[in-house]
């Protein structure tokens, strides 16, 4: 165990993308668990960005990364409160979340 | 073997067991909380890279606001979990082997291209510190873009609300603003007719009634 270089960050942020990935196919009738997967893919993803951003050597564009995972992270809000209002709409229409019963559109 | 390592391997394993938790709990508040406890070690680890400002972000982002909502909406809505679960196992192998292989692949290509040492940071960012180095960043090089994430925000909010808005039918609320529209001739409607002329009966017709 010697000092902790970028690739043990990214190869952190890998394994949890997977596991995310792991967790869609796992529960795949329930659409809440679902987006957290997608909060947790996210995660994953700031992670790099953020790893990236302290390990860059030209210190002039060593913010650039944060500035981005400041996006995501406003971009991710804006995607589970829609998420969740569109979810609370459908259980009032449906009386259900199972995303096998979810076939109207016959798609 | 420094503290940060001994620190990083603590916060990644409290992560890794946390994200498994969420995936695997039977029951979604549970997920929730697992959730909870993952973003929260995630934090921690961005303080080891040195992102103070976006890790207290995190905190108070997601685990302040967003993971209330989720908790707020799994409490509200009843769902049945166990009918839900119908097909955990049977879709654990393929889940399983996908990913172990995408795992795999990614530490494989990545422990062996990225052993980079981290540089030491610059005597400007020790001297003003991460959160003004971020704010000095924000508010020259990216104000356009800061200015679409507020509006991104507004239409979100404004999306959700529109989306739960239900009128209820049953109430008795009088709309103000159509009351004061009303005008006189919505409600009196004025008919021109001819008046009726009643004829005077007779005065024999009267003593008669009077009689009987």
């Amino acid at each position: 165990m010697g000092a902790i270089t970028l690739g043990h960050y990214l190869s952190l942020g890998g394994i949890l993308f997977a596991l995310s990935v792991v967790g869609i196919f796992l529960n795949r009738r329930n659409l809440i668990v679902l987006l957290m997967a997608i909060e947790l893919m996210l995660l994953a993803v700031n992670l790099n960005f953020i790893a990236f951003s302290h390990y860059l050597p030209m210190e002039a564009d060593r913010m650039a990364g944060q500035v981005f995972v400041f996006f995501i992270l406003t971009v991710a809000a804006a995607e589970s409160a829609i998420g969740l209002a569109i979810l609370v709409v459908l259980f009032r229409n449906r009386a259900s979340i199972n995303v096998e019963e979810l076939d109207e559109l016959k798609g | 073997m420094t503290s940060i390592t001994v620190l990083f391997y603590i916060f990644s394993s409290v992560l890794l067991l946390a994200a498994l938790a969420v995936i695997t709990a039977r029951s979604t508040v549970h997920a929730a909380l697992y959730l909870v406890l993952a973003f929260f070690s995630a934090s921690c680890i961005w303080m080891l890279l040195r992102a103070e400002f976006l890790a207290i972000a995190l905190v108070l982002v997601y685990v302040g606001a967003v993971m209330v909502l989720f908790l707020f909406v799994v409490m509200m809505l009843d769902v049945n979990t166990d009918e839900m679960r119908q097909g955990f196992w049977k879709h654990l192998p393929v889940a399983g082997l996908v990913g172990a292989v995408i795992a795999l692949e990614m530490a494989l290509v990545l422990m062996r291209g990225f052993r980079l040492e981290a540089p030491a940071p610059t005597a400007k960012a020790l001297e003003i510190g991460n959160t003004r180095l971020l704010g000095i960043e924000i508010y020259t090089d990216y104000l356009y873009p800061l200015q679409l994430a507020a509006v991104l925000l507004l239409v979100a909010i404004i999306a959700a609300i529109v989306l739960t808005l239900r009128e209820r039918k049953d109430s008795r609320h009088l709309d103000a603003s159509q009351q004061v529209k009303a005008k006189k001739a919505d409600r009196v409607r004025l008919v021109k007719m001819k008046p009726v002329v009643e004829a005077p009966s007779t005065p024999a017709a009267g003593k008669d009634g009077e009689a009987a």
